[in-house]
């Protein structure tokens, strides 16, 4: 500790002291007012933030200048989620929760500060924040500790207990990673899988929820969002049917945190799944949401370093959450990243984003609605919906749509966005969605919804 | 884009080719493209049937659903290899598997891309990565119907739940 170099303190600011601020950050946004309505992102606003993205500046096929409508697969970043990485990287990178260092030191308070960030953006404590990977992981782990509970002898706690003849029920707007894991543990435990269907306007028909959740329903997951039809689901309604019956509910929020205000506390869900990529930020890094009790009555999925409190040759005690679900080295560097992504979007305000998004998705819809041959997969007003829109084009297959608009420069997603029982109870396989973010404008939409309307004529499916 | 949709490939996209089902068969294929969901159910007769090498691909017919790229090869295809022998058939699906696995940079021989014939018009395909399984939608599905036929599996295939 003979250390005579100034400032001490110095290191430890760094993660938010980097200068490649992102201008969007630097405007001073009107702040809205407690219950009003909030004022949406300004156009003007826009053109300040697309500055923040250079790769909006790109040229794509034949010199084209790119219009990224593929947001709802992967949002791009601003720059200042890279500086803070290579900040961080540059300045205070060292192992996390292990060494007495000073570069462990403040690369653990910078993980764990990302941890608070995380927490605070959704309304929750930062240990009811777990990271992993992603939304994907975030579900699996829940449905590899229901099953090692399952698997074991019946205990009295906050999670169930699933036994052969409970029932797992899901809703047919899921995307694949909040259906398959639920397949598995119903396999595993010999639970029955039920689910929620969609109606032909794209939401879920709630009507039959009294007979579907049954007194041994023990897990409802769901998804907040579709990624497909862009439906908002109405949390509240399942949460309280949960509630009567003492079930779980595991809320997939991927689609919904990047594109309005999410408060996991007062959606009143138990847990939650949400990526960083969706929302501005890396990849590699996302969070399950668990509630203090919930996350207390689960066991560890991975064990091994880091997790562990007192381990023998035969035998190991394990860490209180959320450690206890970190085993082994974490995306460190992206936690900082994702956590500077969440300023970004906590600064713009996200009240602000869900306006604006609702203004460009009515202007999207009223597009699509004037084109012959086009049926818009869900919503087609902007209401409890976000800007994630996909379209069957009749007459024309979506790789060859996705193509047409890629060679215009317009990004836009073809397939079935891993949500294959979406599009079959849409009657369709696969579909063109074009998906908003902050950064996009209005000039892009038009763009998208012109294309769309010579695609059917290219292909000979009209006139 | 107008490397990719020749209008060979639209006009056998708006008209296709041997498409519809044969009633009897020597062997059938069901193909899916698990990125798109896009199908090609083929059927194969061969004469004589279930022989060896020396046998000859009678007839190929095929149903299925997909984007212009997949549902136009197959087609194409179907044209290009009926009548011709087995050993045959396997040389011309190399060369357009090569063909498709170029990178657009394309055979750089004549006599290869005789052999194609209007499946030569697939070329552009090979600069779009993401369609290259497409185009060769259909040929998995020849391949697997024939190596059926020549071990005499005349077993309906397998079409997994969800698919019509």
């Amino acid at each position: 500790m003979t250390d005579s170099s100034p400032a001490p303190e110095e290191g430890a600011s760094c993660v938010t002291s980097f200068t490649w601020e992102c201008r969007g950050m630097t405007d001073s946004s009107p702040a809205s007012e407690e219950d009003a309505p909030a004022e949406p992102i300004t156009a003007r606003e826009v053109d300040r933030i697309r500055r923040d993205f250079p790769i909006l500046e790109r040229r794509v096929r034949s010199g084209r200048r790119l219009v990224y409508l593929d947001t709802a697969a992967t949002a791009q970043r601003p720059v200042c989620v890279s500086a803070a990485m290579t900040s961080f990287s540059s300045a205070s990178y060292g192992a996390v929760h292990r060494g007495a260092h000073r570069l462990a030191e403040e690369a653990t308070d910078a993980f764990e500060e990302a941890r608070t960030r995380v927490a605070r953006f959704f309304g929750v404590a930062g240990d009811e924040i777990v990271f992993t990977s992603g939304t994907t992981a975030a579900l699996n782990l829940v449905a590899f500790a229901l099953a090692e509970i399952a698997a074991g002898p019946a205990t009295g706690s906050a999670v169930p207990v699933i036994r052969p003849g409970d029932r797992i029920l899901l809703t047919e707007a899921e995307h694949h990673a909040n259906l398959v894991p639920w397949q598995r543990l119903a396999r595993r435990t010999g639970a029955d899988l039920a689910w929620i269907r969609l109606g032909p306007d794209g939401r879920l028909g709630l009507d039959d929820l009294d007979t579907l959740v049954t007194p041994r329903t023990r897990v409802i997951a769901f998804t907040h969002a579709s990624n497909v039809t862009g439906a908002i689901t109405d949390v509240a309604r399942l949460v309280a049917a949960a509630r009567a019956v003492g079930a779980m509910t595991v809320l997939d929020a991927a689609q919904s945190a990047p594109h309005l205000p999410v408060d996991f506390r007062a959606l009143g869900v138990d847990v939650a799944a949400v990526s960083a990529h969706k929302m501005l930020g890396p990849t590699g890094i996302g969070a399950l949401y668990g509630r203090a009790e919930i996350l207390d009555a689960l066991p560890p999925v991975a064990t091994g370093g880091s997790m562990v409190e007192i381990v023998t040759m035969t035998e190991a005690t394990f860490q209180p959450p959320p450690a206890r679900f970190e085993a082994g080295t974490q995306a460190v560097t992206e936690a900082v990243g994702w956590a500077a992504a969440l300023d970004y979007l906590s600064h713009l305000g996200m009240d602000r984003v869900a306006a604006r998004e609702a203004t460009l998705t009515a202007r999207l819809l009223a597009g699509v609605a004037g084109l012959d041959g086009v049926r818009v997969l869900g919503p087609d007003r902007a209401v409890a919906r976000t800007g994630a829109v996909a379209v069957e084009i009749a007459g024309v297959h979506p790789h060859d749509a996705g193509q047409y608009l890629d060679d215009l420069g317009i990004a836009v997603r073809v397939g079935h966005h891993c949500a294959q029982p979406v599009h079959r109870a849409l009657g369709v396989t696969a579909s063109t969605r074009a998906s908003l973010g902050v950064y996009t404008t209005e000039a892009e939409v038009d763009a998208f919804v012109e294309a769309l309307g010579e695609v059917r004529a290219y292909f000979g499916a009209a006139r | 884009m107008e490397s990719l949709y020749r209008e060979l490939i639209l006009d056998h996209y708006r008209h296709p080719h041997a498409k519809g089902l044969a009633e009897s068969f020597d062997g059938e294929s069901f193909q899916v493209n698990p990125m798109c969901g896009d199908q090609v159910r083929l059927r194969v007769t061969v004469t004589p049937a279930s022989s060896a090498d020396d046998a000859t691909l009678a007839d190929v017919t095929w149903d299925g659903g997909g984007c212009s790229i997949s549902q136009a090869s197959t087609s194409v295809m179907s044209d290009l290899v009926r009548g011709l022998d087995l050993a045959h058939v396997e040389e011309v699906a190399g060369v357009f598997a090569r063909l498709m696995h170029s990178r657009g940079l394309g055979l750089g021989n004549d006599a290869d891309e005789d052999v194609l014939g209007d499946a030569i018009a697939f070329e552009g395909v090979a600069q779009y990565p993401a369609r290259v399984k497409c185009a060769l939608l259909g040929w998995m599905a020849l391949k697997d119907a024939l190596a059926k036929a020549v071990a005499g599996d005349r077993s309906p295939a397998r079409i997994p739940e969800g698919f019509a």
